[in-house]
């Protein structure tokens, strides 16, 4: 491995979070961009290559080294590390709503969810998967809430772009009779995948 | 209406109800409508409120009513739509269907849980994965321990010393009271007068030191119990008078 290419392993290895590469920059002033870019992919392919336990991931606005996932069970077993907690279905909706429309506020969220959402949106803050952003103009000047560099990591995402954009969901329920969506027994892509959450959450 | 709010029977001649539902297992509402309309396999656009009216209130009963508030609300809702449906139209007129509006909710509601899909896959890979120890509560690094010696601390202290200026120190000299020099004066007076005021003893020309040293000389006096001080009320003259209980003494 060339040198920077060491030198960015050994700060990504000190630090707890991703860190983005203007960071990564700071670590030898003279290195370009270009420099610093191709020693990421050196040691990424380095772990790829000769086969390590960990890997170079791009995640949440930054580079984080994470152990590949195979050996997840055994460290678990072993109680060296555990997993977090997944989140419930109403923590889900309510992120999934604010990631798109953010800036938004908690009634439009309840608007859409169609229940309160109060005590959702407080554990969400306090997880620190969402952050008060601004305030709206309308009456009483209500919060309005945007995710968080955490809500990126969490979901294993680069940027809030790595989301499928609104006009690439699968529109909704098909608009088909009745009788035709009957012979089709075991429905399929979004209904199937929406039934199968549900039943979970 | 009667129909729509009647217990939940399954009709005896068409087959039992395919799945039983847990209404914990819904997130909302909207959650439940969706799931309804799946179960009847009937078109988003063109929904028979009755049919879906019913069956949603027949879920909800197994609720208490507190918790259920928002799928009562929904209820009251579709009990509503189907009741604009029931009102005769004019064919000239246009004709807004009452159901729009819970379409597009529907719509909005489906679209966002198919992001939630999205987001449950990617977070599933994620946990997958440990990064370095987690440590959320610590997002500052601690800060490195000091590396100075005592010799370091007193050479920087030195050179501070000689570096900055010797800042500008304007002396205040204080006027020496004559608190003595006071006593002196009022014992004179008292020797005269068994009785007389604070104002007897100073007056317009005096001092600030001189009215100071008075008062001070009278409470000095007052504690040996040489003389007593009254003031009768705040700000008025004060009366001396020798103290003749002591003098007796």
């Amino acid at each position: 491995m060339t040198p920077l290419a060491k030198l960015l392993e050994a700060a990504l290895f000190a630090s707890a979070r991703p860190v983005p590469t203007e960071e990564l920059r700071g670590l030898d002033p003279e290195s370009s961009p270009a420099a610093i870019q191709a020693a990421l992919e050196e040691l990424r392919e380095h772990y790829d290559v000769d086969g390590h336990g960990v890997e170079l991931i791009e995640i949440g606005g930054g580079w984080q080294i994470l152990t590949r996932a195979e050996y997840t069970e055994a460290i678990e077993r072993a109680q060296l590390a555990s997993r977090p907690h997944r989140l419930s279905a109403a923590a889900l909706e309510s992120l999934a709503i604010i990631a798109y429309r953010q800036p938004i506020g908690r009634l439009e969220v309840e608007e859409i969810r169609g229940v309160n959402v109060g005590s959702v949106l407080k554990s969400l803050h306090e997880r620190g998967l969402i952050d008060v952003v601004g305030r709206a103009e309308g009456l009483g000047r209500p919060l309005l809430y945007g995710t968080t560099p955490l809500f990126l990591e969490h979901f294993g995402l680069r940027h809030l772009e790595e989301l499928p954009r609104a006009d690439e969901l699968a529109v909704a329920l098909r608009v088909q009779s009745p009788a035709v969506v009957a012979e089709q027994a075991p429905m399929d892509e979004p209904v199937a995948a929406v039934a199968a959450s549900s039943g979970n959450g | 209406m009667s129909d729509a709010v009647a217990p939940y029977t399954p009709p005896a001649d068409g087959p039992p109800p395919s799945f039983i539902v847990e209404l914990s297992a819904f997130s909302g509402p909207l959650d439940l409508l969706l799931a309804l309309i799946r179960e009847e396999q009937v078109d988003i656009y063109d929904i028979p409120i009755a049919r879906i009216a019913q069956q949603f209130v027949a879920r909800i009963r197994t609720l208490g009513l507190n918790e259920a508030a928002e799928y009562l609300e929904m209820a009251a809702r579709l009990l509503r739509i189907k009741a604009q449906l029931l009102l005769p139209r004019n064919e000239e007129e246009q004709w807004d269907d009452p159901r729009a509006e819970l379409v597009r909710r529907l719509l909005e509601y489906q679209q966002m849980r198919e992001i939630v899909d999205v987001l449950e896959k990617r977070g599933e890979e994620r946990r997958n994965q440990f990064s370095r120890a987690w440590l959320p509560s610590q997002p500052v690094p601690p800060q490195a321990p000091l590396a100075l010696s005592l010799s370091e601390l007193l050479a920087s202290v030195d050179r501070i010393l000689r570096v900055t200026r010797q800042p500008g120190v304007h002396d205040v000299v204080a006027r020496a009271l004559d608190v003595p020099g006071a006593i002196t004066i009022i014992r004179a007076v008292l020797e005269l007068r068994e009785r007389l005021r604070l104002t007897d003893l100073l007056n317009n020309g005096s001092e600030p030191w001189q009215v100071l040293s008075t008062v001070l000389g009278l409470l000095e006096m007052a504690k040996l119990g040489e003389l007593r001080v009254n003031q009768p009320k705040p700000f008025a003259d004060v009366e001396i008078s020798r103290d003749t209980a002591s003098e007796a003494a």
